[in-house]
């Protein structure tokens, strides 16, 4: 996924001078084609977010699309005040492409884990969120930002994700029905669409038809399909590899109430502390419960 | 040593006080040793066109301390970017002068009022007019206590790394912060070292000598391969003699009517 958004970012640019590229100081040879044709819209300049994005705004205020890049947990949190003041009061066309959203860095402990950026990007106005499931959708979806208004976070994964999506249309700020089903909603955002496919897949082995709903953009929320897909089923989680506060799963949950569903709800994702482990992505995912088992037991328990 | 004061020097701070008497309250201290600068500048060096705001060759200004925003606004309203009874609204809650000032208003960039953000946005904007080989200038006004921020050091970095000799950061060096003195806060001496350090050309000059300030102005910038620092020694409530250098007038609320005439007559005076 790393790998598609950074060359999309470069192909985009290739047709559209607006274009620019910032990073901090991100490994050797990263965006080499687009330093070597593009050089005066390229920039690495070291380990200094808040200048990044500072600098972005000053260059978005003048008329460019930038792009940022580093990774996810120093893009939200070290230059937090700047994403705010800077790029969302000013409203600008500045797109920040956090590497290794969640627990992707699992064995760089948790100043590298980034556990709430969804949250703390959610909760800032005139910000958008986007977290695809797989590198085709970030194909698909890397167009859009050229001209979409005002700043975008994109959240990335591990890289090498495996391909779960189809090739249907991808509209910012619209959720993907991606199955129907009368007994049960998973709904997903980033890579847990993968884990509600394998947890759907063993619930059809019982007999339990589940749904899936995929959340891309977090914000804006498309409210009226996650209203809808939740008013069909009987029960319903939300899937996200995030803390369980103010990501996906909070952003239903409010939807649910203040529409008087009255439904059967989990929350799926990493509780509220930090993580205690190394180890990889994918133990510390098993480690919260962020699992298709995880997914299939919550359906069967809310079923009973 | 007290440079002599003329009256335009004196109208802008009595319109300052005429904004405060409206708000009963404002940054008084950090706006007066502003004033020279700022009058300077809007006089005799920005290139602004308050009949085409967006003109794409006017230089950038940006005051980084948001909190000196009622010198730059009697100066704005002096200059037509909008009309002088907006002044008299500060902070109502249907003006679009606050405390700090924001893009809406005619003649601000951008909206500043936490430290430390003018100078990285500026460095983006410099970079900007190199790419399109735009003749405009960056001008960035930060303060003393703004330099306390990492932002700016890093910014102050990336200035010199690229050799932008087209921003020119002009610091009102006042030598006071809120809780006190920079030196007892936290010291930034030496500081034109620091700055030449981190490979800017600088000048240090009486931020209240008109001629002065003029003359350096005039001569950017002061190393065409490097960004400029222009350190203006100040005085913080400058203009008003019991108020200079001292800490009770950096931020003011409350004030009464008799606070405001006794204002007014010390500048009168002064």
């Amino acid at each position: 996924m790393r790998k598609t958004v950074l060359e999309m970012v470069y192909e985009l640019a290739k047709k559209d001078k607006r274009i620019f590229f910032i990073g901090s100081d991100l490994g050797k040879g990263t965006m080499d084609e687009f330093k070597n044709d593009f050089p005066d819209r390229f920039f690495m300049e070291g380990v200094s977010e808040q200048n990044l994005i500072g600098m972005a705004a000053g260059l978005a205020m003048e008329g460019k699309i930038v792009y940022v890049n580093t990774i996810a947990t120093f893009l939200t949190r070290r230059c937090f005040e700047q994403t705010v003041v800077d790029l969302c009061l000013h409203n600008l066309p500045v797109r920040l492409i956090g590497n290794g959203g969640g627990v992707v860095y699992a064995p760089l402990g948790p100043t590298h884990d980034a556990i709430e950026d969804i949250a703390i990007m959610r909760a800032i106005p005139n910000m958008t969120v986007i977290a695809p499931a797989d590198a085709e959708e970030m194909r698909r979806m890397m167009p859009l930002t050229v001209d979409y208004p005002g700043p975008i976070y994109i959240r990335l994964a591990k890289g090498g994700d495996p391909i779960v999506t189809e090739d249907v249309k991808f509209e910012i700020g619209k959720a993907i029905p991606v199955k129907e089903g009368k007994d049960a909603l998973i709904i997903t955002t980033g890579i847990t669409l993968g884990l509600a496919q394998a947890a759907s897949d063993m619930l059809e082995a019982e007999s339990i038809r589940a749904a899936i709903l995929h959340v891309p953009t977090i914000k804006p929320l498309d409210s009226r399909q996650i209203i809808s897909s939740v008013k069909k089923a009987p029960v319903a989680v939300a899937v996200e590899e995030h803390s369980v506060i103010g990501g996906l799963g909070s952003a239903v949950a409010e939807l649910i109430a203040e529409a008087s569903l009255h439904k059967k709800f989990r929350r799926i994702g990493i509780p509220d502390a930090f993580p205690d482990q190394y180890g990889s992505q994918s133990s510390l995912m098993q480690r919260y419960g962020i699992t298709a088992e995880r997914i299939v037991e919550e359906i069967r328990k809310m079923r009973m | 040593m007290i440079m002599a004061f003329d009256e335009r020097s004196r109208q802008i701070r009595k319109t300052i006080i005429k904004i405060m008497e409206c708000s009963k309250r404002g940054h008084l201290g950090s706006a007066f040793s502003l004033v020279e600068i700022l009058r300077v500048l809007y006089d005799d060096i920005l290139k602004y066109d308050v009949r085409n705001l967006k003109l794409p060759d006017r230089d950038r200004f940006i005051l980084s301390k948001g909190h000196g925003c009622l010198a730059l606004y009697a100066i704005l309203a002096d200059k037509g970017f909008f009309p002088e009874p907006e002044l008299w609204k500060f902070c109502q809650p249907d003006s679009f002068l606050g405390g700090h000032p924001e893009h809406r208003i005619p003649g601000v960039e951008i909206s500043t009022g936490s430290l430390g953000h003018g100078l990285p946005i500026g460095v983006g904007m410099a970079l900007n007019a190199r790419y399109e080989k735009s003749p405009y200038r960056t001008f960035v006004v930060i303060g003393d206590g703004e330099a306390n921020e990492g932002s700016i050091w890093e910014a102050a970095l990336c200035a010199g790394k690229h050799r932008l000799s087209n921003l020119i950061v002009i610091m009102d060096y006042n030598k006071y912060q809120s809780y006190g003195s920079t030196a007892e806060v936290l010291d930034l001496e030496p500081l034109a070292d620091k700055w030449r350090s981190f490979n800017f050309a600088v000048q240090e000059v009486d931020g209240h000598d008109v001629q002065a300030l003029k003359a350096v102005f005039s001569g950017l910038p002061l190393n065409a391969d490097k960004p400029t620092a222009v350190i203006c020694h100040t005085m913080k409530g400058k203009g008003v003699r019991f108020a200079e250098g001292n800490m009770d007038w950096h931020h003011k609320s409350g004030l009464t009517g008799d606070d405001i005439k006794q204002l007014l007559r010390a500048v009168e005076d002064y």
